[in-house]
């Protein structure tokens, strides 16, 4: 069929133009983005004195290292599961028959902002709210006669960053998976129905297996966007949580180690852990969006 | 008596009258159609037998028993869907097999009756195979299967052929009443094709605006019209806007031209009536001079070709008129030629006509109209 | 047409808890800004007075502002001409760049900082040390992928081999092709992108701070450790701000249902 492609209409020689414009892109990403990584990934293996060594590595198995990797994870992994299903209860409830549309809507938009308060105005707001002076522990205190720290929570540790962290991560939650709900046809659950199967039964066998994938794929985003969060631990305990951003970060505010490429190491080991998630990802995706046809 | 009945069904969305007081009756065994435009309310109607919706009066009888609140997965009923309705995680197997597993049946019983229905819509080498692996018409006859497979007491379709090609929708549509008639299982079908309707029920209801406009077997739906509507929906006419002459030798005037139209014997003399004269029965024949009784003079403006037949548009003194001719015919009467269209003096048929505007085929029910 | 039913009571009791777990964050901060220094309760809009009348928030405002249109700028050169071109004549690329598109979430920001930090320590004054400089660098990589998956979702919802040739065969020439035509029917998914960099910028810390660069986010959490009341005044500001640029996104959208951008910065 003719076609007025250019570079077939002008030979080959504009061919190579096109690869040439996408150059820029290219040349930026590898100068900004691989070379960077790349730098992490080999410098967590060099030693002090020059040369390779696994000793940054082991390191990182050892107090305080692991303790922050292990908080770490543990905080990623409650938050991630917690507020996948809060934000799934939030979405199902929203988008299901009945529910008016302009709650959908509504819901969304706040999401995406949501989503993206984070880092430090989160913390600060979480501290006026429940933080040692904060209106709703006053209110809980004065007028319900309940104090929170006298019972011994508190705002400025793990679970502290937890209730925090949830705060960005039932939206995110939300905005992925609305669509996976919003594209369980109308068709199957009347099929369903009509077959005989109960509601229960319907997410048993059809709407659970189907939304699995982009249930996990959630899941795993969630953990990532966690585990890789820094601004909100580091403005809500001014680094006092061990956390492995924390760790990180506490070394370039001058807490020098006197092995630069344990930073590195650090680094690399949160590569690591979100590089395993990324390949549990990629093959749930591809199968959510076959079922989704 | 009736297997299945629906009593004076209304149901309103806002204010719009989606049914306004169906009523229809089903022998068991029966395969009827409900056809009609988009928006004529033959989904609706159907949904409310499935159980889908509940219709705001009026009442849905099986077998003597009232059903109108029973719940969808308790009605015992088979739905196919236009499309998506098979469980993407599940093969073909698994979903025809989904009814029988909720009901509890043993493995070994649900594979042995999926067996015999995949057999029975010709799928019996598919039965592994997931629905994104299967073609559309492949699909729909899983979904047959599946709706099958529960002994439903009435089979549902609902335009189950509307997403395919044209070939296996012929193909398939056979099949399915084939299937039909050797289960002898009641069935109501929603179509907006009707050469569809016309080929596979027993009987056809044409719908419009919420109401039957006619129900009755093919033949006389195609035959027969009761309505303009009905006429033009079902296979194409022409419409003769004419007035009566003599209701004693059945004399009606179009276009300046008398004609003899034995439907007009009766009728009084000045009254506006629509004949209605199917393409088929129109002779064409190179004019020589003189005209022949019952005939309009005209040229030929247009031949389409339809395969089999060829369609004529023949346009003079007034009169347009459209003529299926053989194709070998066609061939002798081409366009440009002047040519006597010949009507039959019986066969032709006869309907008041209202003052007011006539229906047009839209897609969607006008407001007033019917 | 769905028959239209009454929203299930489960679904009420999980909507309204969502909304006030969401809302009272928001409204405590906002009551909390009210309080006056001295006496720690209600009513003084001392916080905001502090806040509007200081030089820094002003001065780290524009900072990051003008940094964020840096970015915005930097990144639409960058990736429009390469996006379209894969688009047009390099499909197979595509799949290359949207996994390069995922690689920020196996590197992210602290991550990225460190390495960024080591390789561009020995690099001049005038791009190391300036926020115009490395910090538009990094951020463009940030914002990258949500612009590839905004224009990216934009071109694949105009036909791009059909307009570049209906362009061509009427005579068009490639400049005015690419300005005249193809870039007017991306404009939609274009600024959506650029208001989700824009809200990224606008809210990084982690580069910044390793950094050690002085933006709003530094500001915002300067004033955290040195006036609590201020901080929430600034929190509700930078949620006004943040809800702003959203909104826009929004009406953006709408004007064009271009696809489902995913509007999940990464302000952590």
């Amino acid at each position: 069929m003719e076609t007025l492609r250019p570079d077939v209409a002008s030979g080959r020689r504009r061919f190579p133009l096109a690869w040439l414009g996408t150059l820029p892109f290219f040349a930026y990403t590898f100068a900004f983005l691989f070379l960077p990584a790349g730098n992490v990934l080999i410098g967590a293996f060099k030693g002090v004195h020059g040369g390779w060594t696994f000793s940054n590595i082991t390191t990182l198995f050892h107090q305080p290292y692991r303790n922050a990797y292990e908080t770490s994870i543990e905080v990623s992994l409650t938050t991630a599961v917690l507020g996948a299903a809060l934000g799934f209860g939030l979405a199902y409830a929203a988008i299901r028959d009945g529910t008016p549309r302009w709650i959908r809507s509504l819901l969304t938009t706040f999401s995406g902002v949501a989503a993206n308060f984070g880092g430090i105005p989160l913390a600060f707001a979480f501290i006026a709210t429940i933080g040692t002076i904060g209106v709703a522990t006053q209110f809980l205190k004065n007028q319900l006669h309940i104090d929170i720290y006298g019972q011994g929570f508190s705002l400025f540790t793990k679970t502290g960053v937890e209730v925090v962290y949830l705060y960005f991560q039932v939206p995110l939650m939300l905005l992925v998976i609305a669509p996976a709900i919003g594209g369980l046809k109308r068709e199957w659950r009347e099929a369903s129905s009509n077959l005989g199967a109960s509601s229960w039964q319907f997410w048993r066998y059809i709407g659970g297996p189907v939304l699995m994938p982009s249930l996990l794929g959630a899941v795993i985003l969630l953990f990532g966007n966690a585990f890789a969060a820094y601004a909100t631990a580091y403005a809500l305990t001014s680094g006092a949580v061990n956390l492995v951003p924390i760790v990180i970060g506490a070394y370039y505010s001058g807490n020098v180690l006197n092995n630069p490429h344990l930073a590195q190491a650090l680094a690399f080991g949160m590569f690591f852990v979100l590089a395993v998630m990324m390949m549990i990802y990629v093959p749930l995706q591809r199968r959510a969006a076959r079922w989704a046809k | 008596m009736a297997y299945l009945e629906l009593q004076n069904l209304h149901r309103d969305f806002g204010t719009v009258k989606a049914l306004d007081g169906i009523e229809i009756r089903l022998d068991q065994g029966e395969f009827l159609s409900l056809l009609g435009p988009s928006g004529c309310g033959k989904t609706t109607a159907l949904r409310l037998v499935a159980g889908f919706d509940r219709p705001d009066a009026g009442a849905i009888v099986v077998d003597g028993k009232d059903i109108t609140g029973v719940s969808p997965s308790k009605r015992d009923m088979g739905m196919v869907f236009q499309a998506y309705s098979l469980f993407p995680n599940m093969t073909a197997q698994q979903n025809v097999e989904f009814g029988l597993k909720v009901r509890g049946k043993s493995k070994t019983d649900r594979r042995t009756r999926v067996g015999e229905l995949l057999e029975l819509v010709g799928l019996g080498h598919a039965g592994d195979r997931y629905p994104h692996q299967l073609s559309g018409g492949m699909q729909q006859r899983v979904a047959l299967a599946r709706a099958l497979a529960i002994e439903p007491r009435v089979l549902l379709l609902d335009e189950p052929l509307s997403a395919l090609d044209a070939k296996v929708r012929v193909q398939l549509r056979e099949e399915i009443r084939r299937i039909q008639l050797e289960l002898g299982i009641t069935t109501l079908y929603v179509t907006h094709d009707q050469e569809e309707a016309l080929s596979i029920s027993d009987h056809v209801a044409v719908m419009y605006g919420g109401k039957i406009e006619q129900m009755g077997s093919p033949a006389e739906m195609y035959s027969m019209p009761a309505t303009p509507f009905v006429a033009e929906f079902i296979g194409t006419m022409n419409r003769l806007d004419s007035t009566v002459l003599d209701g004693g030798n059945g004399a009606v005037e179009h276009a300046g031209v008398t004609l003899t139209v034995e439907a007009a014997r009766g009728r009084a003399r000045g009254d506006r009536v629509l004949i209605l004269v199917r393409p088929e029965t129109v002779d064409l024949a190179p004019a020589n001079g003189d005209g022949a009784a019952n005939s309009f003079i005209g040229e030929v403006i247009t031949q389409t070709f339809l395969g089999p037949v060829t369609r004529l548009k023949v346009v003079g003194g007034g009169a347009s008129l459209i003529a299926d001719v053989s194709t070998a015919k066609a061939a002798t009467l081409p366009v440009g030629m002047r040519v006597v269209a010949r009507l039959p003096a019986e066969g032709a048929r006869l309907l008041e006509l209202k003052d007011g505007p006539r229906p047009e085929l839209h897609e969607e029910p006008a407001p007033a109209g019917r | 047409m769905r028959p239209k039913r009454r929203i299930a009571l489960s679904a009420a009791v999980w909507l309204v808890l969502g909304v006030a777990y969401f809302l009272i964050p928001l409204l405590a901060t906002f009551l909390f800004s009210l309080r006056s220094i001295q006496t720690g309760k209600c009513c003084s809009l001392a916080a905001y007075h502090f806040v509007l009348h200081n030089g820094d928030f002003w001065h780290t405002l524009k900072v990051s502002f003008l940094l964020a249109l840096e970015t915005i700028a930097i990144s639409l050169l960058l990736f429009v001409p390469s996006i379209y071109l894969v688009h047009l004549k390099l499909p197979r690329l595509r799949p290359v760049i949207a996994f390069f598109a995922l690689i920020p979430f196996v590197v992210p920001p602290i991550v990225l900082v460190v390495g960024l930090l080591n390789i561009y320590r020995g690099t001049p004054s005038w791009f190391y040390d300036k926020p115009s400089g490395f910090l538009a660098a990094g951020y463009v990589i940030l914002a990258f992928p949500y612009m590839f998956f905004s224009l990216d979702a934009g071109f694949r919802s105009i036909d791009v081999h059909t307009l570049t040739e209906a362009s061509q065969s009427l005579g068009a020439r490639w400049p005015t092709t690419l300005f005249k035509v193809i870039l007017p029917n991306i404009r939609t998914a274009a600024l959506a992108g650029s208001f989700l960099a824009l809200a990224i910028v606008l809210g990084e810390f982690t580069i910044a701070n390793l950094a050690q660069f002085h933006t709003f986010p530094i500001f915002l959490e300067y004033v955290n450790e040195t006036q609590p009341y201020g901080a929430a005044a600034l929190t509700g500001i930078s949620f006004a701000i943040t809800w702003a640029a959203m909104l826009s996104l929004l009406f953006i959208g709408r004007k064009r249902a271009a696809g489902s951008g995913s509007v999940i910065a990464g302000v952590r």
